[in-house]
């Protein structure tokens, strides 16, 4: 498979051409081939290797035709269609040469077609049945083939090469969409087949689970293993990054029976992503909550396990349940005013129930106090966004990213975060010519597409552009035009940076100088650039400054307001960019309007028939401290879990333990909800209905496929519920009601109504009715008028290492899970997938250590410690340590740093300060004072000791049996690792 | 793994041995361009270097190329001439051209394999001997012919696959 240029990538061409196709004159467009001049015409040809989105190939030969003019029959698929062209498709000589070749192809083809999964979509059948050829016929036919063995080594689907008959689809489709490359046709002839590397099971191979080629495979060779036929499709989108796939579910005796990408999406074009296509089965888990929950009085706040539910909580009727919080949350309103009380909100729900939980906050309590976890991921995006041009959004859409000549990745593992995105990035890069940088501490799949990259040291994001401000600048290619017509503040900005040269870059990043000048001169040279970052950026005490310096670096070069260009923050969660669209932030109401402006806070008080407080509430970062000072007393948590996701757990438990009363809206017991007082059971994304806006602005609708389970209902409906029993009803009958009073109040979405939504959705700003929506902001100027350059200096990070914590942690997430694992952890698959976590380190880390793959290690920060497994390699860079957080039982967050970022209040996820050491050891060494200080230095505990010449030979020469007659009987694990970390002494 | 200094010994060749294996690939690139079509040039250089392609080269000469590993496997795969596995000591190449077969060369080959215990393209455990087919050897008035290593012995019979293979081997 050598790589040509996908059709999908190419330019269409518009104008057209017209031939003749069994005797009917149609019209083409030029470029297309005879194939796709036939389909568009609606005329049939069968073909088995043709996928609209893949090159043609050309093998399977069923796609033949005649031509006037040519001789033989020729391949529809592969000849270009020209102007006059006579073309016959169903003559005697075609259908007699397409029998044949099927004949061939199914004797070959192995297998009962009665209970083959996929028969009744199976292409080979249909084709069988359009030839006129008869099942027995085909079983006639059917040799005793060769028996193949059949790979069932991965949990989510089966590859058998009994049914594959070669078409190529699957092995495209990995290489050309999903640019993976885990498959190739291997060998020859009678034994050729689809192979991984190796011909290993699939499992052991780079495939990322993507589903691409089981979607396409035109036989059973490939399917997946739970599937069934549903009886109806549901088109919604997927509920777990912010990449906002569109996607169809197969219901069937309200279960979700199958999965299937959407190939008109406006977003993935038919694309999942492991999770998307894999991911479901905690819609139906036996764990979610089915019934209201009341804490039964006198039973501590802990965590608990399964089988303690019914000694902690007792469940309750609705009726109850809404009584109690209704009652309690009035009394606190009463007793400590309505700051007293905060609420979570979260980018989980849908735009409707954001809506109406910050209206719930605003109206019903009366404070300013919501926020949602928007404020750990994205918060400086916001600020810094905001402050450079007005808008804290991207500003540009993926389609732009089909133009872009430049993309400039920081802080961002796209391809394991974004799949979708990493995947355009891919395909750019490897067939449509668009170059590269990436910016990143760690080293990520994007490396390999990368023309430079640039391996900065943890927290120095600021330095590091800049540094290429400074060369930018220097070599003269700033764009002048546009920094003098439509940007100020450039004075400053170059005062600024003139003292970054690449030497004294090189100095705070550890980026080598070479590649810093060849970075600046590929972002300053390109026609179009793009900056997409995530948390890389965001999360660092100097999360608003580091996204400043890319607004400035954007700015500099005219790299916004066009189309290919812009400013692209990668969000996390499916529905952040929402949730904070929605107003469920403490200083503004929906649209960003701010709740300080007197004008905006009559125009919500008259809407919403109450009086409104003019204070900004306080963060989710500080929530824990009021609680802790006493300011707050209850809280109200939808669909968040910040016993995992918060920085510090220790601090955000002892908070949660003490606050008076505590609200939890969810579907699965979290960690979160096991201290609530009262619980109160949410419906799933696909049982109700309502809109999620995906990263590049995209309101999309999801609709219901499922009857929630039990007494679940879905979140607006139970906050409704609640502010009628407080004394405040709100009257909403649908999500669709409740959309047309967020167009009412809320310009940037002035123009969305639910019946727009059909289709692709649409991009906001769309102010009204008849407005098609914004691919991509500030075309004819910036939403504050002139973009604003931020001249900021590098300021390290909160936390830097020293002797007792040499290492620096980093956060993140992995392909296979979603944030705090609530629901990925629930899928069988993607548990199957990564049953646990681990943290990666450097080689040189693991060998000064002593450690080996996969020990078991106690990694410990100033705020507590954890155990988890190491995993070795070169992806993390020497000195940094990188573990995802979707463990409860290795909660990351135990360790993370509670520094924030002074304005957005986003907390320094991204570097904490920890050591790391052998489990057994660390065991060991808290009855053994000698091992501890041997753990820590051998060489200092050597001095210490003051031991014998005989004492320090032993030592020196690793003799394990005279140690332990010292130390006592030590564990294997343990005497191997003394042995490999003494023998690196030098005695 | 009684004694962690022993489990530390056997590491150190093996190490050893992938650094050469490194060293010897990256001598060999460096003569070649990045260049999809110095696939097959390569792969034949590497073989010669190593009498086979280890999976490290392949993974490495994927990545030199910038080109998938599986897309390399296939390649490998495909053409006869390459190797997956270390060649034997000895190279027994059995013909199946027309005049071999009809002169009883399937019985020759049916015999080496039942010999060595191994079928065509693979490698006794012992790497004394690897096995081969050929289509026709051009010695056809010979048939059945059968070659070790480059030197070719016509009119065969199963008893002299015996005595030329020895009795005692693997
Ligand atoms: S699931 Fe995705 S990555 Fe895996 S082989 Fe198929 S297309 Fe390639
Ligand atoms: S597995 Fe399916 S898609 Fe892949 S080559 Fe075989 S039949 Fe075609
Ligand atoms: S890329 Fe994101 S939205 Fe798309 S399928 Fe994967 S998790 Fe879902
Ligand atoms: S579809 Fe044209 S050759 Fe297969
Ligand atoms: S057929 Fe065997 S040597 Fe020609």
């Amino acid at each position: 498979m050598v790589t040509v240029t996908p059709s999908r990538v190419e330019e269409k061409k518009t104008d057209t051409i017209s031939l003749t196709i069994n005797g009917r004159q149609v019209v083409a467009t030029k470029g297309a081939t005879v194939l796709e001049a036939a389909l568009s015409a609606g005329i049939y040809i069968p073909t088995l290797c043709y996928d609209p989105d893949l090159k043609p190939y050309g093998a399977c030969r069923l796609c033949v035709v005649e031509i006037e003019g040519m001789r033989g029959l020729v391949s529809s698929c592969t000849t270009p269609a020209t102007e006059g062209m006579v073309v016959h498709t169903e003559t005697a000589r075609v259908t007699k040469s397409r029998r044949i070749t099927m004949e061939l192809i199914i004797a070959n083809h192995h297998g009962d077609c009665l209970t083959c999964a996929v028969n009744q979509q199976c292409e080979l059948l249909k084709i069988a049945r359009y030839l006129g050829m008869e099942q027995e016929h085909i079983e006639r036919l059917r040799k005793g083939t060769q028996v193949l063995p059949i790979d069932r080594s991965h949990p989510a689907f089966e590859r058998d090469p009994n049914k594959c008959i070669l078409c190529g689809i699957c092995v495209r489709a990995c290489h050309e969409i999903a640019v993976v490359g885990a498959i190739d046709l291997a060998f020859r002839g009678y034994s050729a087949k689809v192979s991984t590397f190796g011909d290993k099971p699939i499992i052991e191979s780079i495939c990322k689970s993507c589903g691409e080629c089981i979607s396409r495979c035109p036989t059973g060779a490939l399917v997946p293993k739970w599937e069934k036929a549903p009886v109806k499709e549901v088109k919604t989108i997927c509920p777990y990054c912010g990449v906002g796939c569109s996607l169809y579910l197969g219901v069937r005796d309200n279960e979700i029976v199958s999965v299937r990408g959407d190939p008109e999406g406006a977003t993935n074009k038919g694309s999942l992503c492991v999770k998307g296509r894999w991911g479901y089965d905690f819609v139906s888990h036996p764990e979610r909550l089915t019934t209201p929950l009341i804490r039964i009085p006198g039973t501590s706040r802990k965590l608990g396990q399964d089988g303690q539910l019914h000694e902690i909580f007792r469940e309750a009727t609705w009726d109850e349940a809404l009584e109690l919080a209704a009652k309690r949350l009035l009394e606190l309103k009463e007793n400590y005013g309505p700051d007293g009380i905060a609420i979570l909100s979260s980018a989980k729900c849908t735009n409707e129930e954001n809506y109406v939980m910050q209206k719930f906050a605003r109206a019903v309590i009366g404070t300013n106090n919501i926020d949602h976890c928007a404020r750990l991921c994205h918060a400086s995006t916001v600020v810094g966004g905001i402050a450079a041009f007005g808008q804290g959004a991207m500003s540009n859409s993926y389609r732009d990213f089909e133009k872009t000549d430049l993309f400039f990745v920081t802080g961002s593992n796209t391809t394991e975060c974004h799949p979708i995105i990493g995947s355009i990035i891919k395909r750019r890069v490897k067939f449509g010519g668009a170059k590269l940088i990436l910016a990143d501490p760690r080293s990520t799949e994007l490396d390999e597409y990368a023309t430079v990259q640039l391996h900065h040291k943890p927290g120095t994001d600021v330095a590091l552009i800049n540094g290429l401000m400074h060369v930018i600048i220097r070599d003269g290619l700033e764009n002048t035009g546009f920094i003098e017509e439509r940007t100020e503040g450039f004075e400053d900005l170059r005062q600024l940076v003139e003292k970054y040269s690449p030497e004294a870059v090189e100095t705070i990043t550890g980026v080598p100088q070479s590649d810093l000048e060849a970075a600046a001169h590929l972002f300053g040279e390109a026609k179009s650039a793009c900056v997409l970052y995530g948390m890389g950026i965001t999360q660092h005490i100097t999360g608003t400054d580091n996204v400043k310096s890319v607004a400035n670096l954007l700015l500099l070069t005219g790299n916004m307001g066009r189309e290919g260009t812009g400013f692209s923050p990668l969000r996390g969660q499916n529905n952040v960019q929402g949730a904070c669209d929605m107003g469920a932030l403490p200083n503004v109401y929906p649209g960003y309007q701010k709740v300080v402006e007197p004008a905006v806070r009559m125009k919500f008080e008259t809407a919403w028939g109450c009086e409104l407080s003019d204070r900004p509430g306080v963060v989710v970062t500080e929530v824990a401290d009021g609680i802790n000072k006493g300011n707050i007393k209850g809280l109200y948590v939808m669909g968040e879990n910040p016993m995992l996701s918060e920085p510090y757990l220790e601090h955000t438990a002892q908070a949660l333990n003490k606050v008076e009363f505590l609200v939890v809206q969810d579907i699965f017991l979290s960690e979160t909800a096991w201290l609530a007082d009262v619980v109160l059971p949410a419906a799933a994304f696909a049982e109700k209905e309502g809109t999620f806006t995906n990263t590049e602005r995209r309101i999309q609708r999801i609709r219901q496929a499922l009857m929630p389970p039990g007494e679940a209902r879905a979140d607006w409906e139970i906050i409704s519920a609640l502010a009628e029993r407080m004394g405040h009803p709100f009257g909403y009958e649908s999500a669709a009601q409740i959309m047309e009073e967020i167009a009412s109040l809320t310009p940037i979405y002035g123009g969305i109504r639910f019946d727009r939504l059909d289709q692709d959705g649409l991009q906001w700003p769309c102010p009204d009715s008849s407005h098609p929506g914004t691919p991509y902001l500030y075309q004819d100027g910036f939403a504050r008028g002139r973009g604003k350059f931020h001249a900021m200096d590098h300021i390290p990070p909160a936390e830097s290492v020293s002797k007792s914590y040499p290492l620096i942690l980093t956060t993140g997430r992995i392909l296979e899970h979603w944030h705090t694992g609530t629901m990925s952890r629930r899928s069988g698959v993607l548990s199957k997938l990564r049953p646990e976590g681990a943290i990666e380190m450097h080689p040189s880390d693991a060998t000064k250590l002593g450690l080996i793959e996969s020990d078991l290690i106690v990694v410990a920060s100033k705020r507590g410690q954890i155990e988890v497994p190491v995993h070795i390699t070169e992806k993390s860079p020497p000195g940094v340590v990188f573990m995802p957080f979707h463990w409860h039982e290795a909660a990351a967050n135990i360790l993370t740093s509670d520094a924030l970022d002074p304005v957005a209040k986003i907390p320094e996820f991204k570097v904490s300060a920890v050591n790391a050491v052998l489990a057994v050891l660390d065991r060991a060494a808290q009855d053994n004072a000698f091992l501890a200080r041997l753990a820590e230095n051998p060489a200092e505990a050597l001095k210490d000791y003051n031991l014998t010449k005989e004492e320090k030979s032993a030592l020196a020469s690793g003799d394990i049996r005279k140690i332990e007659s010292w130390l006592g009987k030590l564990d294997e694990r343990l005497r191997t690792w003394l042995i490999l970390r003494l023998s690196q002494e030098k005695w | 793994m009684a004694n962690p200094l022993v489990a530390e010994d056997t590491q150190a060749p093996v190490l050893g041995r992938e650094a050469t294996i490194e060293e010897r690939l990256n001598g060999i690139l460096s003569s070649y361009q990045r260049n999809e079509d110095q696939l097959i040039p390569i792969l034949q250089q590497v073989q010669l270097a190593f009498g086979y392609l280890p999976e490290t080269a392949m993974r490495k000469i994927a990545k030199f190329l910038n080109l998938p590993e599986s897309t390399v496997f296939g390649v490998v795969t495909f053409y006869a001439q390459f190797r997956l596995v270390p060649s034997g000591r000895n190279m027994i190449t059995v013909c199946r051209g027309t005049a071999c077969h009809v002169r009883g060369g399937a019985r020759i080959l049916r015999e080496v394999e039942k010999h060595l215990g191994v079928k065509p393209g693979e490698t006794t455990s012992d790497f004394e001997y690897s096995l081969e087919t050929v289509a026709c050897f051009g010695a056809c008035a010979l048939a059945p012919v059968m070659v070790v290593n480059d030197k070719v012995q016509g009119r065969m019979s199963t008893a002299k696959v015996r005595e030329t293979l020895g009795n005692g081997s693997s």
